[in-house]
């Protein structure tokens, strides 16, 4: 095949992804009447943000008083001070209307006596600039993102925004300004390539999460958006940023509750050894997750693990009694026969720190604009949700404000698109005579690739890379190992061979292009990680221990800035964080502590 | 069923919204699918079209299904070890 043989259709706009970021974006794009297409690999109910179960953050002050700057306050600190000012600005000044809109939308929000939206505390949000604890996130029971995505999608059924579902975008078309014309796109039920030919082209495609072995992400998160930009020459922002959480069943990944310590479940190493007395005499196993997850580690790289690799601790909750289980923490014994066959009423359950969430993506302003490793606009390309780095997590989320991010920066490059689209009122600008080459030609090679690697064992073999090298707690020399590794992998990846050759469902065919994504997404994890020599947040390394100097192990001389990684080249560049708010005064550096 | 159909219902038993369910569907359609009887297969597909929060209550237990043959497959369900 080749590009003059590649349909083409033309739309105002298209969208890639249908979760809470590119369901948000279309409808501002439908209602403005933009021609919108939103291409998905699931059916947009089933996206991931279904997961998201905390809630959504606005200072709405239903409960109590709140503030949008309190908001801002708690979210730079929980960002360790990597996150842009005017960026988290924005996102809290804009929470309590895109929530109040959502519930305009139908979103069926928990609600007060006097019908106003219920809003519950949650960790880390304070009022009075971390004074004490106040009641912000906003929720509809445990299925806050499922009724999110509903709610959404039922608006962009109203608009009439175009769904391609079951399709998967491939590559992005860039033209010689570098200017975005669209997508290349796979239609799963037919095999047909298809360009999408766009004058917007706005990526929702979410996170990466199975990068690592254990993850809590859905097997759809494989940073396609991620992996197309990377190949399109657009930098990624932060990628050494991820959140874990202490306690995934091992192998597996799915989340054991931190409930299951507050009932009384008991951390244990290969001795049978209550380790956590040893880090954190006081709190023990509730101390917080990120000396937890630390503990875990610690344990496992010095030779206690358990099992026969010594790969995983214990979570022990044999000694509560089986009513109080079945109890207080209703599901988790299903989970535990389900996925680490065992029945913790009788044996302790095997867990592993699990990544969760990812900070970095792709660069973008606060208007949902794409940027350069130069920090100039990407003309025509928009970016949101997870998969974007706006910066409003820098180096750690704050809870709940994973579905604020979504609504706001949704909702903000779709207006971008509908601004940039009335102003310069043009026609399509003519796809370049090339534009497909690369994409047929990873495609030409996957039919043709004889005496290849297999596709499970080498995403497998990234995973254990990634989890073992780049994990929640970080080692000099296993990062640099790692980076070796990664590329290694990266060249398997390069001679994946897929038996079936057919065309109509051939998932073989798409599992191997998710993973030309994932590979993209793991080599600017391990090598941003790998060069930041300090801790801030999320990224903690055994070599830039707590100091009277560089409290926490963060180093804001050398490191208060924003990596970038390009693909040519592994080539890593930094660029300064943005300090200054829109309205507010700058929100100074200081240590971060809870 | 043929390659196709079997690839389809692979990728909405794999590409879910839920990890779980990625994991328990995935399994299921190794191990036990294949035996299924065709009144079995038709009553999977129907819960694999179920959205997860629909689906996984029945799975876990906390709630209960109607449906005496859908019952019967997600009785298969809970059993299914994906250790």
């Amino acid at each position: 095949m080749s590009n003059v043989n590649i349909p083409v259709r033309k739309f105002d706009a298209v969208i890639v992804g249908a979760g809470g970021a590119g369901l948000r974006a279309a409808i501002q794009l439908s209602e403005a009447g933009l021609k919108t297409a939103v291409l998905s690999k699931v059916f947009p109910t089933r996206s991931h943000t279904v997961a998201a179960q905390g809630g959504v953050s606005a200072s709405l002050g239903n409960s109590e008083q709140d503030h949008w700057h309190w908001h801002m306050y708690d979210t730079v600190k929980g960002s360790d001070w990597l996150g842009d000012q005017d960026a988290i600005e924005y996102m809290c000044r804009k929470a309590p209307e895109v929530v109040v809109e959502l519930e305009h939308f139908g979103m069926p929000f928990d609600r007060t006596d006097e019908g106003k939206i219920y809003q519950r505390p949650f960790g880390g949000h304070m009022s009075n600039f971390g004074e004490k604890p106040v009641r912000r996130a906003c929720a509809a029971a445990d299925r806050t993102g499922h009724a999110m995505l509903h709610a959404l999608y039922q608006r962009n059924v109203r608009a009439n925004t175009q769904f391609f579902v079951e399709w998967m975008a491939l590559d992005l078309i860039r033209d010689a300004e570098g200017q975005v014309l669209g997508v290349i796109a796979l239609e799963m039920e037919t095999g047909e390539i298809v360009a999408f030919h766009a004058k917007a082209t706005v990526f929702a495609t979410g996170g990466a999460g199975r990068i690592f072995h254990s993850s809590t992400n859905a097997f759809i998160n494989t940073g396609d958006g991620l992996g197309m930009a990377a190949r399109a020459g657009i930098p990624l922002e932060d990628m050494e940023f991820w959140q874990f959480h202490p306690t995934g069943v091992a192998g597996a990944g799915v989340l054991i509750t931190e409930g299951v310590r507050g009932e009384g479940g008991i951390l244990r190493n290969s001795s049978n050894e209550r380790f956590m007395e040893r880090y954190a005499p006081n709190a023990k196993d509730l101390a917080s997750r990120d000396v937890v997850s630390r503990a875990m580690v610690t344990e496992i790289n010095e030779g206690r693990g358990c099992g026969p690799n010594k790969d995983f601790v214990l979570l022990d909750i044999t000694h509560l009694d089986p009513a109080t289980i079945m109890k207080r923490l209703p599901g988790i014994r299903e989970i535990s026969i389900q996925f680490a066959g065992i029945d913790p009423i009788k044996a302790p359950i095997p867990v592993v720190p699990t990544c969760h969430y990812q900070m970095g993506g792709i660069p973008t302003n606060y208007h949902g604009e794409v940027l350069d490793a130069n920090g100039q606009v990407v003309k025509g390309f928009y970016a949101a949700g997870e998969c974007a780095c706006a910066s409003v997590h820098g180096a750690n989320r704050l809870g709940t404000n994973s579905l604020l991010d979504l609504l706001v920066f949704g909702k903000a490059s779709g207006d971008s698109v509908v601004d940039a689209l009335r102003k310069d009122a043009v026609a399509h600008k003519d796809l370049p005579a090339n534009f497909a080459d690369r994409t047929l030609a990873r495609i030409n090679r996957l039919n043709t690739q004889t005496g290849g690697a297999n596709v499970n064992d080498t995403r497998l073999a990234m995973q254990r890379t990634m989890q073992n090298h780049c994990g929640v707690f970080r080692f000099k020399d296993k990062l640099e190992e790692g980076v070796r590794k990664i590329l290694e992998i990266e060249k398997e990846v390069a001679r994946t061979e897929i038996k079936d050759k057919s065309q109509v469902w051939n998932t073989a065919r798409v599992e191997a292009l998710e993973l030309d994504n994932l590979i993209e997404v793991a080599k600017a994890t391990m090598i941003s990680a790998e060069a930041r020599k300090e801790s801030r947040g999320a990224h903690v390394r055994d070599d830039a221990p707590d100091t009277p100097e560089n409290p926490n192990g963060r180093d804001d001389k050398n490191w208060h800035k924003h990596t970038l990684w390009q693909r040519d080249g592994n080539k890593l560049s930094y660029k300064p964080v943005t300090m200054t708010p829109l309205s507010v005064e700058t929100i100074a550096l200081k240590t971060r502590s809870y | 069923m043929d390659r196709e159909a079997l690839n389809r219902l692979r990728w909405r038993c794999t590409r879910r919204a839920m990890l779980e369910m990625d994991l328990l569907l995935g399994k299921f359609l190794d191990e036990r699918f294949p035996a299924l009887t065709p009144a079995q297969a038709e009553a999977f597909a129907v819960l694999a079209d179920m959205e997860d929060l629909e689906l996984w209550p029945l799975v876990n237990g906390t709630q209960h299904c109607q449906d005496p043959l859908q019952a019967e497959i997600v009785a298969m369900l809970r059993d299914v070890r994906v250790k």
